[in-house]
Order: C-alpha cells, then sequence, then structure tokens
C-alpha cells in the first residue's frame, strides 16, 4: 500500500475521469452492489434479533391469551394507528429521498430527508405520550404494578410491550441520528446518481424498522378488541 | 464513471411508491377493522396474514429487492427462514409439552 487511496474518490459525480470506487472493486456498480449485500446481511441479522422478541410474546400469549387480551385493551388504539400513519408515511419520504438521489437532485433529497426526520420525531413524541399514560395508569412492571385482572401474566404483556417497543424506538433514535448525518452531506452535494449508497443503505434500514412496527401495531394494540 | 454508474440500479417511478402507500394504508384500515369483529381463533391470523402482506410490499418496493439481484433475494430469504425456524420449533415443544402427561402422575 503506497500513498493513501490513489484514485479513490467516493464523491462521484465531481470527478470525471477518476475512479468512483475503492480501489479492492472492480467497478462503482460493484461496490454498490456488496455495500447493499452487507446492508442486507445486517437487516438478516435484524431480523433475528427482534425474533427472540417475537418468540417470547408467541409463547405468552398462547400460555396467556386471556390476561394479554385484558393487557391489550389498556392501549391506545387512536394513538398507536396514528402513529401506524406517520411512519409508513416517513416510509414513504424516504423512498422519495432515495429516488432524489438516484436521480442527482440534491434539494429533493435533502428536503425529503428532512420530512423523513420531522415525521420519526413525530413517532417517537407520541409515543412518549404513551409511555406516559402507562406511568400514571400505574402499567409499568414493578412494584407499583396495578391491574385489575391477571395482573401477574398481564405484567408479562407490559414487559414485552415496553421492551419491544423501547428496542424499536432506539432504532429509530439511531436511524434519526444517521439521517442528520445524511441530511448535512447531501445538502453539501455529497450523493448523485454515480454514488448515493449511503442514503439508499439508510433507506432500507429505516424501511426495516418501519416493518417491525407494521407487526407490532397489529400484535400489541389490536388483541381482543371484539 | 458518471451517469452511467449505476445504470444497473432500477429507478422506480414516484407513482409506484404512492401506490404502495395507499395500499398500506388500506390494509392498516383492514387490520383495524378486522379486530373489531370476532372471528375466534382467526382474529390472530388475519392480523399476522394481513402485517405479512404489508411488509411483503415495503420489501419489494420500498426496499427495491423486485429488482434486485439473486443473491440479495437468498440473503432476505434466509433472515425470514430462520426466523420460521426459531418460532416454529420453539413452538412446537411449547404447544405440545403436555400432550403425553407427567411421567408417574
Amino acid at each position: 500500500m503506497s500513498t493513501g487511496h490513489a484514485g479513490v474518490d467516493t464523491r462521484g459525480d465531481s470527478s470525471a475521469g477518476a475512479r468512483a470506487y475503492a480501489h479492492q472493486f472492480d467497478s462503482a456498480e460493484h461496490q454498490h452492489g456488496t455495500a447493499q449485500l452487507g446492508m442486507w446481511v445486517f437487516i438478516a441479522q435484524e431480523i433475528l434479533f427482534f425474533g427472540g422478541l417475537f418468540l417470547a410474546y408467541t409463547v405468552y400469549r398462547f400460555m396467556y391469551p386471556e390476561a394479554f387480551a385484558q393487557a391489550s385493551r389498556h392501549l391506545d388504539i387512536v394513538l398507536g394507528g396514528f402513529n401506524t400513519v406517520v411512519l409508513i408515511g416517513s416510509s414513504l419520504t424516504m423512498a422519495i429521498a432515495v429516488h432524489g438521489a438516484q436521480l442527482g437532485k440534491r434539494w429533493m433529497q435533502v428536503i425529503f430527508l428532512l420530512l423523513t426526520i420531522f415525521l420519526g420525531c413525530v413517532f417517537l413524541g407520541v409515543k412518549a405520550i404513551e409511555y406516559g399514560h402507562k406511568f400514571h395508569e400505574h402499567l409499568v412492571p414493578g412494584p407499583n404494578f396495578r391491574f385489575d385482572g391477571d395482573a401477574g401474566h398481564a405484567q408479562i404483556f407490559f414487559s414485552l410491550y415496553f421492551v419491544m417497543t423501547g428496542l424499536h424506538a432506539l432504532h429509530m433514535v439511531i436511524g434519526i441520528a444517521i439521517l442528520g448525518v445524511l441530511v448535512w452531506q447531501a445538502a453539501r452535494g455529497a450523493y448523485g446518481r454515480a454514488y448515493y449508497s449511503p442514503v439508499e443503505l439508510t433507506g432500507l434500514y429505516w424501511h426495516f424498522v418501519d416493518i417491525i412496527w407494521i407487526f407490532l401495531f397489529p400484535l400489541l394494540y389490536l388483541i381482543g378488541r371484539h | 464513471m458518471s451517469v452511467e454508474a449505476h445504470s444497473s440500479d432500477h429507478i422506480a417511478p414516484i407513482k409506484l411508491y404512492l401506490a404502495v402507500f395507499a395500499a398500506l394504508m388500506a390494509l392498516t384500515a383492514t387490520t383495524i377493522w378486522v379486530a373489531f369483529i370476532d372471528l375466534g381463533e382467526l382474529n390472530a391470523l388475519a392480523a399476522v396474514a394481513i402485517a405479512v402482506v404489508k411488509a411483503t410490499l415495503v420489501i419489494l418496493f420500498f426496499m427495491h429487492v423486485k429488482y434486485s439481484s439473486k443473491l440479495t433475494w437468498l440473503v432476505v430469504a434466509s433472515g425470514f427462514l430462520f426466523l420460521t425456524i426459531l418460532l416454529a420449533l420453539t413452538m412446537a415443544d411449547v404447544v405440545s409439552r403436555g400432550w403425553l402427561g407427567t411421567p408417574g402422575g
């Protein structure tokens, strides 16, 4: 290895003639495809990471269906449904931001990345309000837990509720931080038609977090409603 | 290495994204509506089935898997395959545990 990565210019567009990829790749497409594949391997791992919690949920719901149904009725369908719309909306704005990057439209990227961040923050704000309600209603597992019914097993439901939605919210906080960096970079013109891998990969992550919520909403909020 | 660099990537039209979003909204409304109808055991199945359809739409279109390489398909499928193994084998144990009774009891 000599003086750095000669000819490496990950900024793409600006450098006609210069290589727009690192030296271990055959082409820019090769580099982009490798980055995509790496992200998908990470997401496959994330599926199993959340999978353990979905398994715990399935086992306990099978064992205590009545307690789960009673406990689920204490969740707020209006707030949960609103958040579902907000989060799927943020996936739409994210997809459009990636579209903007693919076409090399700088301000389209910036505006839709900012919209995605905004919707992500709305989701987290509503989640914080919901958590607040649960604290006031003594529905947080622990010594102050109060529940009219099968309290012991309802605590299992609420433990799963807080861990699953909490881990999901943590993923969103990380996603919003990454989106913040992307906005900054995109505004500087870092991404264009020749190089937009970071925007696309962040999009994959964001959509994955959306998918987790698509399962969490019916499984946590919508049982025992009829 | 400029404009053509990612010619292999499919660029989906925004109309498609809007159509997928509309479908996801319709399915969200459906899942809430179905939850208030008494289908007995089928309620849980309906909720999961609708969520699977929604997730599939997100994966195919928002995440561009429909236009991705076979290798990407393989990685996505392997993630769900191992999730299925995790759920199916554990539940096979949990569900059948009481079937044979307690030895000596």
